[in-house]
């Protein structure tokens, strides 16, 4: 069975590395079990181990969440320019993106799993043996949108390795019209994702139909922002080929992106504080000290910097195609998206909560660990998949061939 | 237009008679039946079998009957501090212009009196309060102001007006409420804590 | 003055309420007993339980997780549910409960209301609504919130106070009280507040049962204050049951918004989607000492939950179902509670949104609550 071979060839793969890969691999495990104790702890104890309550019943989980969504849908985003426009530089490292968007919905299935009271009741999520609440639920859509993606992602990156592996190539008219198609599922998934806050009227803060499209916008800017990164890590250690040209088009991309998520951003703000209404004390949570209660702005107002920071060294052509500040670009974006993404949207959110009271929220112990522990497994699976699919996608490693000496 | 005020009045005071009459005939029939706890019924009563009780009045202990002291005292219609007896009473109820003996009966101390003269027993002491509270007692009668319980689709209890509100001095006083929640307690890494 | 409401108070039990209450008078001990009962049926259940509850458990697990929706049940399937939760109190509290399953009655549709200008903030109808329906004690949930707003502000969410006349009371001019924390986080109410909930007619009459003038007490309501008392507003377009993503709550034929807490999966959706704080999480295994559980239950109501799902009002489903007021009203000192049948023309509710004008809390969301607040003067 060659499909045995294959696997076989992967595992292989997996073995054979350096004492960085090793190390790193012994980082992600130790971050792993550390995870899933505390992942134990919560189990038995329930999720009165985070510091969520009932004033603000979505915290750093739901946080995390959101922004993996959005590091998966832009993953993909890169396949656009690759495909639609047949850019070489790109193509040939879409693949990886593929890959960062499987890892990423890993991460986000997990994430939902750590968070939701009764883990051993997902089953009622499915079709047929449960009761998904479709068309009504936006969370029902987000599970229908995530899975589809994700098992699209799976299959293209799967065929397309294993029949490299079989036969040196693959059959375009198959792999592209999926990869398209794998287009508006990307965007579906972030959209959908944004519905689901933008739909609670509850919440003032999410009920602004500009979340959709911030959303997006943010998406562009942080998925690239890990490739960019990604990519010049894997040309070291992999011998991957990929040209600096590449590089600094995605950047440039980023930069637009950027943009119009700062745009949108400030046209949100200037509708708070110029109208003034009771519905600004959402956004004062998130730029300031509201009442002396919250500390989301500590947070916040470097990610601003942040943001503005990135936008202009990738606006700039010199800087773009400086490598140093490039990284630094893509690390400022990083932690910009993740917080506005993450914290910035779910505390101001919820803080007031919808009587009026102000929990301070700042995430446990056991939620970082746990997290911490999702991301491990992300990235752990990222590493993997890569370790496997770059020499198969090159070539060196083929089902003739004899197996890889050590 | 004095003249028809005044026959609004008269038929007001006749109606107003009937009325206390009718009520306290409805009453007295179940008065005896207050103490005894509604049976169960099956939900989707109909709506005709509705029964209303009231509790006993709340007197102090070994205030009633009144007559057990007054009946061999005079009576003195007099305004003046009560320097004897009933000194705990506090009278904050429209006391300028009403003393004790406007409600309660000179004569018959058991009895209070409304304005028509006719005499009524304590346990219908809200159709006294009803003279002046005419909508707060339209309120009540409807289950409305002041207190209900039993069956939403059935029998029902009713409180008078003198379990809430003290006949002398009517405003509600303050109580001391039950404890209040406890607020939410995180278990913050860093920053955070409860919103002090 | 101080012996007065004591001795009102033996005579008002002896002669309201019935010989019922009799057996419960003299308890000087009983929170002890209740300690101590708690203790001893905790370690006898897991000494005699623990070996044929592996056995039981694991059949009983096996049967939650393959059942279905319970919409989709037969009434034979429904009645062996019944059974196995029953078992599961039993097992939990070491006492007999029955959880009944009584559909929506028939044709009734029930509205509340609630009047603001009467309503003084006493928390009477919090910790009967908690003894009623079992809510857990430690950690705390409670279903009704009373808020405490400023008369001049109106109801502004924002400088809501909840915590009046507490430990956490931050407003400035609120008599500096000391307070205790209880003994028993499991039993947070003293001997007196306890017996005011088992006969809620020992607190009349209430001018002499006052008991808050003390000048360093805090009592309600206070000078300026109003307050407003939230649970669930049974929307009659929840967005909580829009958003749930597993049809784990659900609007029954009467109005009255239920969960089933053996279907939830936890998520909280449903308590970022309520614009009434009225949704609250297990976030830990929920405690009630066996004591103090009501064995009167309903299977969409007051059954004990566990940790990791959401639970809410259900108008006590339990009692409304069978005719009664919902505790809260029962309970209310002032009356300011009034519950009933929106079909029934003679019902008070009906009198009251005919004479009186209502209002409700966030009309601009469109969720059309069966719950309405009306100033009666």
């Amino acid at each position: 069975m060659h499909f045995v071979e294959f696997v076989k060839a992967s595992v292989r793969l997996w073995l054979s590395g350096g004492r960085y890969y090793w190390a790193w691999m012994a980082f992600l495990l130790v971050l792993i079990a550390s995870g899933a104790l505390a992942y134990a702890g919560q189990l038995s104890e329930g999720l009165v181990v985070t510091s969520m309550r009932d004033q603000i019943s979505w915290g750093f989980y739901i946080g995390n969440f959101t922004f993996l969504v959005g590091v998966a849908a832009a993953a993909v985003m890169l396949v656009v320019p690759a495909y639609v426009y047949d850019w070489e530089p790109i193509k040939e490292v879409a693949i990886l993106g593929e890959l960062l968007a499987i890892s990423a919905i890993v991460m986000c299935f997990l994430f939902v799993t750590v968070d939701i009271g009764r883990p051993d009741r997902v089953h009622h999520l499915f079709p047929v043996v449960g009761s998904l609440n479709l068309p009504s639920s936006l969370l029902g859509w987000d599970v229908v949108v995530l899975n589809l993606y994700f098992f699209l992602n799976l299959g293209i990156v799967t065929y397309m390795l294993y029949a490299t592996f079989l036969t040196g190539h693959y059959n375009k008219s198959l792999v592209i019209p999926l990869v398209l198609l794998s287009i508006p599922a990307a965007v579906s998934i972030h959209t959908v994702t944004a519905f689901l806050y933008n739909g609670l009227a509850a919440r003032p803060f999410w009920n602004a139909s500009i979340l959709a499209p911030r959303f997006l916008a943010s998406a562009f800017c942080s998925g690239p922002a890990v490739l960019l990164i990604l990519f010049q890590i894997l040309r070291r250690t992999n011998g991957l080929k990929i040209r600096d040209e590449a590089l600094s088009k995605i950047a440039e991309l980023m930069a637009y992106a950027m943009f119009i998520n700062l745009f949108l951003l400030g046209a949100e703000m200037f509708k708070e504080y110029y109208s003034n209404t009771e519905h600004i004390v959402f956004t004062k949570v998130l730029f300031s000290s509201f009442h002396g209660k919250t500390d989301v702005h500590y947070f916040m107002w470097p990610a601003l910097v942040c943001s503005v920071g990135a936008f202009l060294l990738f606006l700039i052509p010199a800087t773009r195609r400086n490598v140093y500040t490039m990284n630094a670009g893509c690390l400022m974006i990083y932690f910009g998206v993740y917080v506005e993404k993450g914290m910035g949207l779910l505390i101001p959110g919820q803080t007031p909560d919808t009587l009026g009271e102000i929990f301070r929220y700042a995430p446990s112990l056991a939620e970082l660990r746990v997290s911490a522990g999702v991301f491990s497994v992300g990235f752990l699976l990222f590493t993997l998949m890569v370790k496997a699919a770059i020499p198969i996608s090159l070539g060196t490693v083929r089902a003739a061939a004899a197996p890889p000496g050590h | 237009m004095r003249n028809s005020s005044l026959s609004f009045g008269a038929i007001g005071i006749v109606m107003g008679t009937i009325l206390v009459w009718a009520c306290s005939e409805d009453t007295a029939e179940h008065a005896g039946t207050a103490d005894k706890k509604p049976a169960p019924k099956t939900a989707g009563a109909a709506s005709a079998t509705r029964e209303v009780h009231t509790p006993p009045p709340p007197f102090t202990e070994g205030i009633f009957p009144c007559s057990e002291c007054h009946k061999d005292m005079e009576t003195n219609p007099a305004r003046r501090d009560l320097t004897d007896e009933h000194t705990g009473i506090v009278f904050e109820h429209d006391s300028k212009n009403r003393w004790c003996l406007d409600c309660h009966n000179p004569g018959d101390r058991d009895k209070l009196r409304l304005a028509s003269g006719a005499l009524i027993d304590f346990e219908h002491s809200y159709l006294l309060c009803g003279q002046c509270h005419g909508p707060t007692y339209r309120d009540w009668k409807a289950g409305v102001h002041g207190k209900r319980t039993g069956e939403w689709n059935g029998e029902k209890r009713y409180y008078l007006c003198a379990h809430c509100h003290n006949p002398h001095s009517p405003r509600i006083k303050p109580i001391a409420p039950f404890p209040a929640p406890r607020p939410p307690e995180g278990r913050p890494f860093i920053l955070g804590g409860p919103g002090k | 003055m101080k012996k007065r409401p004591t001795t009102n108070d033996s005579r008002l039990t002896t002669h309201d309420s019935g010989p019922g209450t009799q057996d419960s008078g003299p308890e000087p001990s009983a929170p002890a007993l209740d300690r101590r009962g708690f203790i001893r049926l905790a370690s006898a259940a897991a000494a005699s339980l623990a070996i044929p509850a592996l056995s039981a458990c694991d059949e009983r697990a096996r049967a939650q997780f393959l059942r279905r929706h319970f919409h989709e049940l037969s009434p034979e399937e429904v009645k062996g549910l019944v059974k196995r939760l029953e078992a599961d109190a039993k097992e939990r509290f070491g006492r007999d409960c029955t959880i009944e399953t009584k559909p929506a009655v028939q044709d009734a549709s029930f509205g509340y209301a609630l009047d603001i200008s009467r309503c003084i903030g006493c928390r009477r109808c919090v910790h009967a609504c908690v003894k009623e329906n079992n809510e857990t004690r430690d950690p705390e949930i409670q279903w009704i919130k009373v808020l405490e707003f400023h008369k001049d502000h109106g109801i502004d969410f924002p400088e809501a106070n909840p915590y009046y006349c507490g430990p956490n009371d931050e407003d400035q001019n609120a008599p500096k009280t000391e307070y205790k924390a209880p003994e028993n986080p499991l039993s947070p109410l003293n001997k007196k507040q306890k017996a005011i909930l088992e006969n809620q007619d020992i607190q009349y009459p209430l001018y002499q049962k006052a008991d808050g003038g003390g000048s360093n007490q805090c009592a309600v309501p206070r000078q300026g204050r109003f307050y407003v008392p939230i649970s669930c507003q049974q929307c009659r377009n929840p967005p909580c049951v829009k958003v749930c993503p597993v049809k784990a709550t659900w609007k029954e034929p009467d109005g009255i918004v239920v969960v089933d807490y053996d279907w939830c999966i936890g998520c909280r959706y449903c308590m970022a989607a309520c614009p009434y704080g009225a949704r609250h999480f297990n976030w830990g295994e929920p405690q009630v000492a066996p004591g103090d559980i009501n064995p009167k239950m309903h299977y969409l109501g007051n059954r004990p939950r566990r940790k990791g799902v959401v639970e809410k009002c259900t108008f006590c489903i339990q009692r409304s179902r069978n005719g009664q007021y919902p505790v809260c009203v029962e309970v209310c000192p002032v009356g300011a509670r009034k519950f009933g049948d929106l079909e029934d023309p003679e019902s008070e509710i009906r009198y009251i949104l005919e004479h009186k004008r209502v209002l409700i809390l966030k009309n601009e969301l469109n969720t059309r609550p069966r719950f309405f607040y009306f100033y009666s003067v």
